[in-house]
Order: C-alpha cells, then sequence, then structure tokens
C-alpha cells in the first residue's frame, strides 16, 4: 500500500529541509519591481511596470534616495527569449554586483582593505517590458577574488524569473573584451563555444546589450550554484 | 585572501526547470545541462542588511494599506526563516504577494471577471527579527482559474520571496492552506515531489490565531545552509 504523505505539513520536523521553489507566476509586477529597483545610480523610477495595475495600488515604497556611487556609469539592456524565439514580457531580471572597487556591500565580504561606497548597494530588480527587454542602469564592477585567489574578471551575477520558471536561473554577466576574461576561473568551467552567451557586447559609449535566452539556439549558460 | 564558506547544494525537494505538465515550462526551461561553479564571493554575498535602504520600510499589514478592511476571512501567518541546519536567519526580507478574497489579482493582465476589491491590494513586506521569527496579516486568497489545461484552477496560494543571506540562497516560493483539494491537481504544486510538496502546506495553529480576530497558520521557510567547514578561496579547480 502506498504511504500517504498527505497528513505531512509545512511543520511536520520529517520534512524538514529546503523549501521548495514556485514560479513568480504572471501577477508579480505590484508585489515585485519598485520604483527605482533597476536604477543602481540615480533615481529614476526604473525597474517597475506601473502600467500594469492601478497607481492606487502601488504600495511599495520608492527606492529611498542614495548618494552618487563612485564608478564608470553603465547601462545594460537585453531581450529574454523563450524557446521559439519569442520576447519573454513578464520576466523578472535581477543583479547582484560589487562596487567599483571590487567590495561586495555584504556582512560576507570581509576584506576592509577594499573600500565601501556609501552610494552603491549592488542590487537591482527589473521587469522585461512587453517587448521582453530589461533594463538597468549601474557602474561598471571592480573585480573581486575567485578560486585560486586569482581575481575574476569583472562581472555581474543575474537571476532569471518568470512565469513558467519553476526555479530562479542563475547566470553571470561578463564584459566582452574585458580585463581578465581570459584566465576567469568561472567561465574556464563554460565549455569554449558556449562562453559568448556570458559575455555583453559593448553599444553606444557606456552601453551594453545582453540578451537571455532560456533555451534553444544560443541558450545562455545557467549554473548549478 | 578571503574565506568562502559555501552554501549546500539543491536538496531532494527542488522543483525541476522543465515540468510539462505546467505548459509554460516547455518553452521557458533550459535545454543544456547547467554547469555547476564553485562559489566564490559573488554566490555567497548579497544585499543582507539592506533591505530597507533599497526598497523602503515594512508592510506587515495588508488589510490596512486602504480606507476600509479588504473583504474575505482575516488571518495570521507567521513562522520563522531558516536554514537547513535549523539556524535563524536574522534580518532577512520577504516580500509579499497574492490575489484577493476571490482569488482576483488587481494586474491588469488578471480578466478573469471576479470582483475586485477596492480595499485589498495584496503586496507586503516583512523583515524577519534576531530569532528569524516573521509575522504578516491578510486575508486568505481565493482559488482562481487559468489557462493551462480544461477546468485548471489554482490551489488558494500566497507568493513569497526570499532575498536571504547571498545571492546562492534566493528564494522565491507558494504556500498552500491545508485541506485544499486543489493542491492535489495543481501542475505548480506537483511539480515539486512528494512528500517535500507538503513543505509548502502551512499548518493552521489555534496559538497564532488571535482571538475575536483572525485565524493563525504558521509557515517556517527554509532556506539553504551553509556547509561546516570554511572553504579556502585558494582551492584549486
Ligand atoms: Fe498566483
Amino acid at each position: 500500500m502506498a504511504t500517504d504523505n498527505r497528513g505531512l505539513d509545512n511543520q511536520s520536523q520529517e520534512l524538514f529541509g529546503q523549501t521548495p521553489s514556485q514560479t513568480v507566476g504572471p501577477f508579480f509586477h505590484y508585489g515585485l519591481p519598485w520604483k527605482g529597483g533597476a536604477d543602481l545610480v540615480g533615481q529614476s523610477g526604473m525597474g517597475a511596470r506601473p502600467d500594469l495595475f492601478p497607481p492606487e495600488h502601488c504600495v511599495l515604497n520608492v527606492a529611498p534616495p542614495h548618494a552618487r556611487p563612485e564608478g564608470e556609469v553603465i547601462e545594460i539592456t537585453g531581450r529574454v527569449i523563450d524557446g521559439e524565439g519569442q520576447p519573454v514580457p513578464d520576466a523578472m531580471v535581477e543583479i547582484w554586483q560589487a562596487n567599483a572597487a571590487g567590495r561586495y556591500a555584504s556582512p560576507d565580504d570581509v576584506r576592509s582593505d577594499v573600500p565601501l561606497d556609501p552610494g552603491f548597494i549592488g542590487f537591482g530588480r527589473a521587469a522585461t517590458g512587453a517587448d521582453g527587454v530589461y533594463r538597468f542602469r549601474t557602474i561598471r564592477p571592480g573585480r573581486v577574488p575567485g578560486a585560486g585567489n586569482v581575481l575574476q574578471a569583472p562581472h555581474i551575477a543575474v537571476s532569471v524569473f518568470g512565469r513558467g520558471l519553476l526555479k530562479r536561473l542563475a547566470t553571470r554577466l561578463y564584459f566582452a573584451g574585458g580585463e581578465g576574461n581570459e584566465e576567469d576561473p568561472v567561465l574556464a568551467l563554460v565549455p569554449a563555444e558556449r562562453r559568448a552567451t556570458l559575455l555583453a557586447e559593448p553599444q553606444a559609449l557606456g552601453a551594453w546589450r545582453f540578451d537571455i535566452v532560456l533555451q534553444g539556439d544560443g541558450e545562455t549558460v545557467f549554473f548549478d550554484l | 585572501m578571503s574565506l568562502v564558506i559555501p552554501y549546500a547544494r539543491e536538496d531532494a525537494g527542488q522543483p525541476p526547470s522543465l515540468y510539462p505538465d505546467y505548459r509554460s515550462t516547455v518553452l521557458r526551461s533550459p535545454r543544456q545541462p547547467l554547469v555547476h561553479i564553485p562559489p566564490t564571493l559573488t554566490e555567497v554575498t548579497g544585499p543582507a542588511g539592506c533591505w530597507d535602504r533599497l526598497m523602503g520600510d515594512a508592510l506587515a499589514d495588508l488589510t490596512a494599506q486602504h480606507r476600509a478592511p479588504p473583504q474575505g476571512q482575516r488571518i495570521v501567518v507567521s513562522g520563522r526563516v531558516l536554514d537547513e541546519t535549523a539556524r535563524p536567519v536574522p534580518d532577512t526580507v520577504i516580500e509579499i504577494w497574492q490575489a484577493n478574497a476571490a482569488g482576483r489579482y488587481i494586474h491588469s493582465k488578471d480578466d478573469w471577471d471576479a470582483p475586485l476589491d477596492p480595499n485589498f491590494t495584496g503586496a507586503g513586506r516583512v523583515v524577519t527579527d534576531g530569532e528569524g521569527r516573521y509575522r504578516f496579516v491578510t486575508v486568505r486568497p481565493g482559488a482562481y482559474p487559468w489557462g493551462n489545461h480544461h477546468n485548471a484552477w489554482r490551489p488558494a496560494h500566497i507568493h513569497l520571496s526570499l532575498l536571504g543571506p547571498g545571492f546562492a540562497t534566493r528564494l522565491v516560493t507558494q504556500l498552500y492552506f491545508p485541506d485544499d483539494p486543489l493542491i492535489e491537481i495543481d501542475p505548480i504544486a506537483n511539480a515539486v515531489p512528494m512528500p517535500y510538496r507538503q513543505r509548502l502546506v502551512v499548518r493552521f495553529d489555534i496559538d497564532t490565531t488571535v482571538p475575536n480576530w483572525a485565524l493563525g497558520y504558521l509557515f517556517d521557510i527554509v532556506l539553504r545552509g551553509r556547509q561546516a567547514t570554511p572553504m579556502e578561496d585558494d582551492h584549486g579547480h
């Protein structure tokens, strides 16, 4: 006779372990991407989708004021694309990165010899538009140490969420032609023919393009962390 | 040199990316294998303790955001955020969003004709205390139909999003209610293999229930934990 587990629940000690991931679904826009969440430099409303719900239901705060961060301001845009090459209009992209000096604003980065920047946290969140495009304004990160105690090339950690994504997809953005890409220990683990999917391409001055292909031709490399 | 304490990898309770019964996964899940990378400072750090500088204040009462109380059954959801070794995760943000008591989202793409409630948005945010505890007040959401297959209905659920201490601990999930017959036939809940699916089902708790005011439910959230021994960064690869 099959065991009936339906009597178990969240509080059952025998089930204790990682909470399973679930999709964000299609209706997260009034709950997650706040105004300014995609602008790590200034005070714009970038990142939110106020077109998707009435203004009286905008209860999330606007990002509080902060000092202008040090470093080279860059803009990153890209399209999230599905397995048929169609844009994904209900995805959410998050970034996490070091400041211009290569320090993370995190209690787990204990390197006191590399300065923090009071104007920079390094976390951003953007919903894609109807055209599947997301956009961030941030600063170009500095280099941080990696395995083997070599410096990693400048990079930004990227998470992708959406309807149809039962789990967060994790990837990295590197800068095409960037200092240290050749000896970066993480890029070295990626099959050579797929490395280009992790390289943002320069557009106009300070503008970088980073498409995220969820499936199929040119599928972005996603990581098992 | 810096120490990197890696986080544990996924346990058996995580869903696959491709689960064809949930149709939207078919064109949106990767076909190539994931590339395993050793944790670096990038993966073990995160904006811990900075949530208020990012997003603003806590919004722990979803029933007090408009002129009058919303329609529906008032509930309290409370619990702890822990890691896999049952250590509390303090000062971490939980973002919350849900449908109203009729099962309708205020989102303009939700075209189901169940009534909207002008007194309910369904978005909030709480932060854990020093013992990893959190608590929020809302109304019990309704079930709603969706287009996945004929006569498909989502069980009543609340969406939750957690940053945790590092990039590696990021989690988005949904909680469900006990004795909801729709859980058994919901492809999103059932993408999580049994018995682990039941980790997502809250427990009714009379001690969390507030007399003459609100029903109480317990829901603990367990994030990936840190392995016991620090790994020095200068391991070869
Ligand atoms: Fe939902």
